[in-house]
């Protein structure tokens, strides 16, 4: 035993006689962890908000949260001598006085638009290939919640630095909360601390900002991931992997190194971005005032879809017995996300209900096996990226030579016939990617080598693949769809037949599919060649 | 004799006869041009005119009418000025290329004399905004950057964005950038106010205070990369889309990497 | 035919292949040399940034392709981070992949679901728990306790109180009042109808009396947007002509719809567009709304002159400006 041995040992023995944390280590240290580029998504989110915190961390010690007035003396010449806040002044100084601070200020932009990237590729992973399914709910559900929390707090760190940008998107928060009915207009008061803009505001979401978020986030994220590592990460299908197992590499050493390699990758590429570009110049907009505004006035990505929804509803008031309800307001800004969202962290029980399918699933399925899921994530995704685009659309009309009317109507249209559109056509695609699945598996790859029969006609020559490939294309379930009694013996319809009857058609929609390739069946055709 | 022809046989006297040749021009022109701003004389004037006018039925007249009174697809320029005329065909948008939404800034078809005539003429049929002359354009001298640019943010920057790079407006047309542009076009847009521009009036925004936007704006043009690339300056759009192509396309890219199995 | 179905078999984990540097010693020596340089070129990216930070001046700038002339003290200080990081991670995971153990290891997964065993006791723990208590068969301080909880969670929405001002009429009156002039924004200095031709917009706010000092709250109700156009085009109504002045119309700049400044006027068509969500008013027939989701034209403010011959307000404006709120009335 080597003298460093020896001491490591010992401090693992003082630690263990206190804790008992051998038995644990030992066992969780050899813990297995599939390997797949699609599960390092989710650490990409993990890993950009420790940059976050540590960015963040660094920009606190110079930013002043505080609507005050004061003189801008800085260096940066077009600005000087102008009345500002001192939250404007001191982001300024932190970009113009403070060495390095420009580059904080872009790294900690650039990771939060990283973050939130993350997250939707994520989710997008995790819901294509099922990984939300019995056990994984309850992390579905805190995903999502860190999905909501991260455009709040997006938005509000882009509210921080009161340029004419963020303020612009503060006031159109203050209209959202002021068209609530019946209390809107009290609690923009007390949010803002009386008329807006007032001078509360940006101390207030500061500590939102900086602490109560950050807080949630911390705890929210610890479950999350003591989730993933309870029950183990869930596994692509392929041969030798079942629901029973988890094949992939050791956390000491291999996915230690990977997992933090990995975390300077993240690391270097946000300082990548934010040493070559440019991100919210807040210099060039100027400070707040609501008087201003900019052409082309936006928000960060993570919101622009919910302000192209803004921007195409329909312009719908209600006057009535002297109160007024804005619909023009409150559908896109609230109505149609609450339904989205809820819908959103809602799907696994909803899906579950529909399928009848109570089982564990640890092995996750190729998107095309589930052609309704599939179908249904290609129209959520197709409704939100048109709003996006309608969120930018007076950038995309001036780029395209474009009307910013056209836009908006090919948006309000697009918007309600694009998705229906999305799942059709997602759905057939999968259905014949699944035929195309069985036939490779029936009669081998073609290998585009001609031969000439004694007949005298062409065949071109297959070529079975392997047994390997045979397994991956065949061993999903294939459910059969549920068949709830709708009349009861006597012919006379069950109570709850309407809700069975409904629970009929969406199972049968969900196990629609072209049945897997057999053993039976290749043998069958082998028998005839 | 000989001496000369040696010195003409010099390395040096091609240079130095050009040199010498560009300076006598130079000073004659500068004597000549001050003499006739200080002194033209209505017979000048008269010519210029003329010029003008044969210019203007020529390249103008098919749309906005033989006298300058307007037609059905061209407004009248009874009254626009010289400097409505100076922006319009200095700027190249007139005469228009297609009739499309709106007149787009080109290369100029008439040269700055050409120019010179077709606003004389138009300005003498009716009176309206001047050319300013270059001394009043001083920006330099006369404006404040910090004061254009509470200027530019009040008055301009709805249309052409926060950095003058140009925006939407209804109906497919658009603000265009200000970069590149000229102060005296700049200028003269905000004294004419040409196609969907208003005008904005020497009393509520002065000459000076004129001058101090343009300078604002030409500190905007000049302004280097204070952060790395400055991705149109056009706010979150880019932003978005660059962190959707490239920022995630890395780490997907080192990902796929990390998780492929080594040879 | 039989109902037995025979499906494809599971091969089973495919055979462990063996990497280069598994089997030559040679690529093992490259692939840890490789691993090496990363963290050389790591440990320069480091250097380059201290060599920005103290050498490089922040008035430096150069030109780089695609960038443009890009301030060069940022630039190597960024580059410098970048590289330091990344190298760190490549080489890590260069390590990893070519030189740390890469045969799969598998690893069996159990059922979350407790034995049934288990399950009962739990449930018989918590129902014996929950009799020891009594609760059930104390309803008295159930009832009280409930209550008690109930009225405690009343205690931070009372002292959230303090938050805010209640609105009031906060959000229906502006400082327009009859007699008041409109001043330019910048500048404050007061018009008259001549100062504008035909075409002209000007940005206008409320005159300011002795000491008074404007506030963004103020800026932020009061904003007015001045036009002038030929009287002839007006397609107003008698109440709303005569609140125009030699063709000099007046609209509170506060969008009706979520509060931008809507100032984007188009001298041809007579139209105002607002920037952030693009509805569109027509000035001509008082910034009726002809597109977008804005659903009230924006509020007109009266105006006249007043003896000296600067345009002020003839009468306050007659309904709340900016966004809607519940207690609006129209």
């Amino acid at each position: 035993m080597t003298a460093r041995e020896r001491i490591a040992g010992n401090v693992a023995g003082y630690v263990d006689d206190r804790t008992g944390a051998a038995k644990w280590m030992k066992k969780n240290l050899t813990k297995v962890f599939p390997d797949h580029w699609s599960f390092l998504l989710g650490e990409i989110c993990l890993y950009s908000f420790v940059i976050l915190l540590l960015s963040g961390t660094f920009l606190t010690f110079w930013f002043d949260p505080s609507q005050r007035e004061v003189i801008y003396e800085g260096s940066y010449e077009p600005l000087s001598g102008l009345k500002m806040s001192a939250a404007y002044a001191s982001t300024l100084d932190i970009s113009f006085e403070v060495r390095g601070g420009l580059l904080m200020r872009q790294i900690h932009h650039w990771a939060a638009l990283i973050f939130m990237v993350g997250i939707v590729v994520h989710l997008l992973r995790v819901y294509f290939t099922g990984a939300f399914r019995k056990p994984r709910e309850f992390n579905w559900i805190i995903g999502v919640g860190l999905l909501t929390l991260g455009i709040v707090e997006g938005f509000l760190g882009y509210s921080l630095p009161d340029d004419l940008l963020s303020g612009t998107g503060i006031r159109i928060a203050e209209a959202i909360i002021q068209a609530l009915p019946l209390v809107g207009s009290y609690i923009a008061f007390f949010a803002f601390g009386g008329a807006f803009p007032g001078e509360a505001f940006i101390p207030r979401i500061y500590t939102v900002h900086v602490l109560l978020l950050p807080g949630i986030f911390l705890a929210l994220i610890t479950v999350h991931l003591m989730l993933v590592w309870y029950q183990k990460h869930t596994q692509f299908p392929g041969p030798g992997r079942t629901e029973k197992n988890v094949v992939g590499y050791p956390l000491m050493p291999v996915y230690m190194a990977k997992a933090g390699g990995f975390f300077f990758i993240v690391f270097g590429v946000t300082a990548f971005l934010g040493a070559v570009a440019s991100i919210n110049p807040i210099w060039l907009y100027g400070p707040y005032t609501p008087g201003q505004i900019s052409a082309g006035s936006q928000p960060d990505w993570y919101m622009g879809w919910l302000d192209g929804l803004v921007r195409m509803a329909p312009p719908i008031e209600t006057h009535a017995f002297g109160h007024t309800i804005s619909w023009n307001i409150l559908i896109p800004g609230l109505i149609l996300p609450g339904i989205m969202f809820t819908g959103l962290a809602l799907y696994p029980f909803i899906e579950s209900w529909a399928t009848g399918d109570k089982r564990e699933h640890h092995l996750l399925d190729r998107p095309r096996n589930t052609p309704n899921r599939t179908a249904i994530g290609a129209m959520a995704l197709t409704f939100t990226i048109v709003s996006l685009l309608n969120g930018g659309n007076d950038i995309i009309a001036t780029t395209f030579h474009l009307t910013i009317n056209q836009m908006m109507w090919f948006s309000r249209i697009g918007v309600l016939v694009l998705p229906p559109l999305a799942f059709i056509i997602t759905k057939r695609l999968c259905l014949s990617l699944q035929r195309a699945d069985r036939d490779l598996v029936l009669h081998g790859r073609e290998t585009g080598r001609l031969v000439r029969m004694p007949s005298g006609e062409f065949v071109e020559v297959h070529e079975p693949i392997s047994p390997e490939k045979a397994w991956l294309l065949t061993s999903h379930e294939q459910l059969a769809p549920l068949e709830l009694p709708e009349l009861d013996g006597a012919g006379v319809r069950r109570p709850g037949a309407l809700k069975n009857k409904l629970r009929n058609r969406i199972s049968r929609a969900t196990a629609t599919a072209v049945p897997k390739a057999t053993e039976t069946e290749r043998r069958e055709l082998e028998g005839h060649h | 004799m000989k001496r000369l022809s040696r010195l003409r046989r010099h390395r040096a006297a091609g240079p130095i006869l050009l040199i010498f040749a560009l300076f006598t021009i130079g000073t004659t022109f500068q004597v000549a041009s001050a003499v006739n701003s200080e002194t033209q004389s209505v017979a000048d004037r008269a010519v210029t005119i003329e010029e003008g006018k044969q210019l203007f039925l020529k390249g103008c007249s098919s749309c906005h009418g033989l006298n300058a009174e307007g037609g059905e697809i061209a407004p009248s320029l009874i009254g626009v000025g010289a400097a409505s005329v100076d922006f319009q065909v200095g700027t190249g948008r007139m005469p228009m290329a297609d009739m499309s939404t709106q007149a787009m800034r080109k290369k100029p078809v008439y040269n700055a004399e050409e120019v010179n005539a077709l606003a004389t003429y138009v300005a003498s049929l009716a009176p309206g905004p001047e050319v300013p002359a270059d001394e009043v354009l001083n920006y330099e001298r006369d404006g404040s950057v910090a004061e254009g640019g509470e200027l530019f943010r009040t008055n301009c920057a709805m249309c052409h964005n926060f950095a003058a790079q140009g925006g939407a407006l209804t109906q497919g047309k658009y603000a265009p950038t200000l970069m590149g542009v000229e102060p005296k076009h700049i200028y003269e847009a905000m004294i004419t106010g040409p196609q969907s521009m208003p005008v904005f009036s020497d009393k509520t925004i002065t000459p000076e205070e004129k001058l101090s936007i343009i300078k604002w704006i030409k500190a905007a043009e000049s302004e280097p990369q204070l952060g790395g690339a400055a991705l149109g300056r056009v706010g979150p759009v880019t932003e978005g889309l660059l962190v959707w192509t490239l920022g995630i396309g890395l780490l997907i890219g080192v990902a796929v990497w990390l998780a492929m199995k080594a040879r | 035919m039989s109902n037995e179905v025979e499906l494809i078999k599971d091969p089973g984990l495919p055979a462990h292949v063996h990497r280069r540097a598994d089997t030559d010693p040679k690529a093992a020596a490259r692939a840890e040399q490789q691993v090496a340089i990363l963290f050389v070129l790591s440990a320069i990216g480091t250097l380059l940034l201290i060599y920005s930070y103290i050498f490089i001046k922040d008035d430096k700038f150069i030109f780089i392709p695609v960038l443009g002339n890009t301030n060069l003290h940022q630039l190597g200080l960024g580059m410098g981070m970048a590289i330091a990081l990344f190298c760190i991670g490549a080489g890590l995971i260069h390590w990893a992949k070519t030189l740390m153990p890469d045969e799969e290891v598998i690893a069996h997964r159990h059922e979350f679901r407790s034995e049934d065993e288990d399950r009962e006791e739990f449930v018989k723990t918590v129902k014996a728990g929950a009799s020891a208590a009594g609760l059930g068969r104390r309803p008295l301080i159930k009832r009280t306790l409930g209550a008690a909880l109930g009225l405690s969670a009343l205690t931070p929405l009372l002292l959230l109180r303090d938050l805010g001002p209640l609105p009031k009429d906060d959000l229906t009156k502006t400082s327009w009042k009859k007699g008041t002039r409109l001043v330019t924004d910048p500048g404050d200095r007061p018009i008259r109808p001549e100062d504008l031709e035909v075409g002209a917009v000007a940005q206008t706010l409320p005159e300011l009396a002795e000491g008074e000092e404007r506030t963004l709250n103020n800026i932020g109700k009061d904003a007015v947007l001045l036009i002038r156009l030929r009287p002839e085009e007006f397609n107003l109504d008698a109440e709303r002509l005569s609140w125009t002045h030699e063709g000099i119309i007046a609209f509170s700049k506060i969008c009706s719809h979520m509060g931008c400044a809507v100032a984007l006027y188009e001298q041809q068509t007579k139209h105002l567009l607002c920037p952030c969500h693009q509805s569109t008013f027509d000035v001509t027939r008082a910034a009726k709304v002809i597109f977008g989701p804005a659903a009230r034209p924006l509020p007109q403010l009266n105006i006249t002159v007043d003896e000296e011959g600067y345009l002020v307000a003839g009468a306050p404006f007659t309904e709340p400006v900016g966004p809607s709120f519940w207690e609006r009335s129209s």
